[in-house]
């Protein structure tokens, strides 16, 4: 496939933020979850995205219930970052990679995807906490393409819808005549719930076998519907939607890097799990120079 | 389960919610609470558990959870603060419960 080298899926907890801002990322409570980055941006450094395609959920912030898109996806030249009504402090904007956006809307709406199109987005913590824990205090080195999945209004988008958005926008990726490397991302999950008398539910098992089941075999995750998910990986688990499309995305063949499981994180079974492209059998742009080579 | 029709009983509740993105608005609540909740159109029951800072009716009045955290930060309540609440325990008990699932099955 083209030139995607990866998929990154983390959680998004707005806490994230805030302990990054503290500059907590060495306390007990937070270090077994920020450790989790470090092969992260060991692997970043060396294989140097230049495109990210971001699938997340808004929490309230760009969306609200008097227009509910299932899906949206980002068409603008950049994308300010929203604090979510909570006074955090407010990440710099995002530059957009604006043709790769209509090259996707394009091949999505082709694929018989009707979605939303967004020339004007803010975007939440669910959006931004990938960009702070991988570049964190510096320049993103990185466009973004902002695809967001409704996660809050049922009735919500199956998995294995989820899945067959994710697997267009990957043809959309393959057939892209750019040369830019794109990084995948998924955010959100694993198991929470923030509401009702389960609050604080956390499903370890179901936890584990999403991470298990995800990279080499995706479809083990849509055999369950999004009402099943809710009961096995709380309300707000179900973010793990984002997850399934970022992984459509990526193509068949990963291969994993590394994985971090931790709970919790403020209400949230916290994970972050890095797949590559395998290099062998595709091909590989000449390496600029100054660029490190590939072992 | 946040459908229709929680959707449609909650409206004026969430819309409230949707609002305080802005600070200027977080403000004018905190200045006027019943006047900006009155501006809004929340019913009775509404108005009672935001005068309450009761997240539970809120949620029975239609509130959705992601809407409802806007709201529950002015009041300087967090997620395990909310969490305590709706489940009936302390927010230690609350917070405890949380890391004995690390160990947990």
């Amino acid at each position: 496939m083209g030139n995607v080298i990866g998929g990154l899926f983390t959680s998004h907890v707005p806490a994230i933020g805030n302990a990054i801002t503290r500059g907590l990322q060495q306390d007990p409570y937070w270090k077994p979850f920020f450790d989790g980055f470090a092969p992260v941006r060991r692997w970043l450094g060396e294989r140097r995205p230049d495109v990210t395609v971001v699938f997340y959920n808004d929490h309230g912030l760009n969306f609200f219930l008097d227009k509910l898109p299932t899906f949206a996806v980002g068409a603008a030249a950049s994308y300010r970052h929203g604090d979510g009504g909570w006074g955090l402090p407010e990440f710099k904007a995002f530059e957009g990679a604006q043709q790769l956006s209509w090259h996707i809307i394009n091949t999505l709406v082709e694929n018989e995807f009707d979605i939303t199109t967004c020339q004007e987005m803010l975007v939440d913590h669910g959006f931004v906490m990938p960009f702070e824990l991988c570049w964190p205090g510096s320049d993103r080195p990185v466009k973004v393409v902002p695809i967001e999945i409704n996660t809050v209004l049922h009735p919500l988008p199956s998995p294995k819808r989820c899945l067959a958005l994710g697997r267009a926008v990957g043809r959309a990726l393959e057939s892209w005549a750019g040369d830019e490397k794109i990084l995948v991302i998924g955010t959100g999950g694993l198991s929470h719930q923030l509401d009702g008398a389960r609050a604080g539910f956390i499903n370890k098992d179901y936890d584990n076998f999403c991470l298990d089941k995800i990279g080499p075999d995706p479809e083990a995750l849509t055999r369950h519907s999004s009402l099943d998910i809710v009961e096995l990986a709380g309300s707000q688990g179900i973010e793990i939607l984002n997850w399934i499309a970022a992984r459509g995305a990526l193509g068949d063949g990963t291969v994993e890097v590394s994985r971090n499981y931790h709970i919790p994180i403020s209400n949230t079974a916290a994970a972050t799990l890095l797949l590559e492209r395998p290099v062998g059998d595709r091909a590989v742009r000449p390496v600029r120079a100054g660029e490190p080579v590939l072992a | 389960m946040f459908r229709g029709p929680e959707a449609a009983r909650g409206y004026a509740l969430n819309a409230m919610c949707y609002s305080f993105n802005s600070a200027a608005n977080r403000e004018a609540f905190r200045k006027d609470e019943e006047g900006y909740c009155a501006r809004f159109g929340l019913d009775e029951a509404q108005r009672r558990a935001v005068a309450n800072r009761d997240v539970t009716a809120m949620i029975e009045a239609g509130g959705n959870i992601y809407y409802l955290a806007k709201l529950a930060g002015i009041f300087g309540l967090n997620v395990q603060d909310v969490g305590a609440q709706q489940t009936g325990t302390s927010v230690e008990d609350f917070r405890a419960r949380l890391l004995a699932q690390a160990k947990g099955h």
